[in-house]
């Protein structure tokens, strides 16, 4: 697979992640794109082309979102286009912006991620169901996160994992939040604190999930040429990654995401790297679960399967560990807006990889590191490899 | 956030700054209705659930048996070959407690939904419910049945299984 041009990422912007904003989607998208714009100096006259990522017009109650969206994003007579891979959209909005510049269509790209899910009445959570096969499962009457538990219960039987080793993960992210201004949920809790908390469909309980949310986040993309031009420390795109398993998800072993190891292995191979356990200095695996974290440690191949919790339970994974995971505190700690929230985690990459992180700034000289989102129905692997 | 970055936008709502108005608010309540064609392999398999089995379709070229059934094999991508009755048992092949209902209220005796390998399959498996039991005494592997409706109450619908049981000696 040949890529025309290199891409980097030369700016970042988002706004503050929260339950409720007074904002619409429009003026959140707008404050994200501004912010990213301003954050490398450009105007939007320097912008080709827009690429929007946003999840479930059912959660707007608005159809055609991408177009809805479009003069919040940036794109009033430019050619635009919204990408939707479900949970993994936050990740894909980039890989999307990149096969722009890739192609050479283009040499700047702004990608612009929204979530207003607050807006859906009483818990965005209705809107999650119809996600269930509408013929041979929804008559059951599902709730979203039987099948998480499902997953979830069969990770911890096959490697035999104890709740609590899950439960760290959880404990590390809102902690790792408290130094991220932005953050929705930033707590000082403990184990206990998440073994104790209400089991809603065993094994998960409440502090086992990220919130809902409403936020914006926002990038831009330029083409090598181009990126030396704007700015003295680009960040680049080196491997994109994405595969989709599925959606008969009744018929395959839950225990490990294939196709999150296929995403990988594809963004890998793009940019060299034949050994992501030594080569990749920090992660931002998508974790809108405490354990879906240490899943996709594995499927992007950083440990061995089931060896994640341990790794975790050890202190491998905390900021100041041998291999720190979601040094900006995650969907459990930042919050969750969706096709924003994976998004968020390309702006802590560009962040981190320029030395700009302030507290939640990895130690040492970290140069080449991934991110990762996931969803649908529990079949979609996005994955982004960048390098300072 | 960038250390180079000083402010950052967005403005909290609470529940009561909606409730009480103190911010502009339009509403709406969409009442879309859907009615769908159950197609022609998942028709099938609807019509023999209504007659007490469960059937899935085999592919002759990857040679698996696959339920819920499709007409096409989507690794070989070309149209399976066959109908097959199944045994209407099965092992769990994962499970968990359900202590909310699909709109997240919360409920006294648990549900306990799950992924049923259906016996004479290819390890496929289908979502339904394990009942009869304890949830504390459900394991992985258990050997389970269908309890079926009586035949005058069922509607062709999967829901014409109530549960799948643990097959006796199981316990």
């Amino acid at each position: 697979m040949m890529k025309k041009k290199r891409v980097a990422v030369v700016g970042a912007g988002m706004t503050k992640f929260m339950r409720r904003a007074q904002e619409t989607g429009k003026e959140l998208a707008y404050e994200a794109a501004r912010m990213a714009l301003d954050s490398c100096g450009l105007r939007i006259e320097d912008i080709e082309c827009v690429t929007m990522g946003s999840a479930p017009d059912a959660f707007d109650g608005v159809h055609m979102k991408g177009e809805y969206l479009i003069d919040g994003a940036g794109a009033w007579r430019k050619p635009y286009m919204r990408n939707y891979v479900g949970g993994g959209t936050g990740v894909f909005a980039p890989i999307h912006g990149w096969q722009h510049i890739a192609s050479g269509l283009f040499d700047t790209c702004l990608v612009v991620c929204e979530e207003k899910m607050s807006s859906c009445r009483p818990h965005p959570q209705a809107a999650f169901l119809t996600i269930f096969d509408n013929l041979t499962e929804r008559p059951l009457g599902p709730n979203l996160v039987w099948i998480f538990a499902l997953e979830m219960h069969r990770y911890m039987h096959v490697h035999n994992i104890p709740k609590e080793k899950i439960a760290v993960v959880s404990v590390k992210n809102k902690k790792n939040a408290m130094d991220h201004p932005c953050a929705q949920l930033p707590q000082k809790i403990t184990v206990e604190d998440v073994l104790n908390s209400e089991t809603l469909v065993w094994p998960v309980q409440r502090l086992d999930i990220s919130p809902t949310s409403d936020g914006a986040a926002a990038i831009v993309l330029a083409s090598e040429d181009v990126a030396k031009k704007i700015t003295d420390s680009p960040v680049w795109i080196d491997g994109v990654g994405w595969n989709l398993d599925t959606a008969y998800w009744t018929n395959r072993d839950l225990y490990y995401p294939q196709y999150v190891e296929n995403a990988a292995r594809m963004a890998y191979q793009m940019a060299g790297i034949k050994n992501p356990r030594e080569e990749i200095d920090f992660a931002e695996p998508y974790d809108p679960f405490d354990y879906k974290e240490l899943h996709h440690m594995e499927g992007l191949m950083l440990c061995k399967k089931g060896e994640a919790p341990n790794l975790a339970w050890e202190g491998v994974t905390q900021r100041d560990g041998k291999l720190p995971i979601c040094p900006s505190g995650g969907l459990l700690g930042v919050g969750n807006p969706i096709a924003a929230a994976g998004l968020m985690k390309i702006c802590e990459l560009f962040w981190q990889l320029r030395r700009e992180a302030g507290k939640r700034q990895v130690p040492g000289d970290p140069r080449t590191a991934v991110a990762q989102a996931w969803g649908d129905l529990m079949q979609v692997g996005t994955v982004v490899v960048m390098r300072a | 956030m960038s250390v180079r970055v000083k402010g950052y936008a967005g403005t909290p709502l609470r529940e009561e700054d909606l409730e009480q108005r103190r911010v502009l608010l339009v509403s709406y309540w969409p009442k879309a209705k859907y009615i769908w064609s159950a197609g022609i392999a998942i028709g099938r398999y609807l019509a023999e659930l209504k007659n007490g089995r469960i059937v899935g379709r085999q592919c002759n070229k990857c040679g698996r048996i696959v339920v819920p059934p499709r007409m096409f094999c989507e690794w070989c991508f070309r149209p399976n070959d066959s109908w097959v009755i199944l045994k209407d048992s099965g092992v769990v092949n994962t499970f968990s407690i359900s202590r909310i209902t699909a709109d997240a209220t919360r409920i006294k005796e648990p549900l306990i939904p799950a992924v049923i390998q259906i016996d004479g399959t290819t390890n496929a498996g289908i979502l339904h419910l394990v009942g009869e039991t304890d949830p504390e005494d459900v394991r992985f592997g258990m050997k389970v049945q269908a309890l079926w409706k009586p035949p005058e109450e069922r509607t062709g619908s999967v829901t014409d299984i109530k549960y799948f049981r643990p097959i006796e000696g199981e316990q």
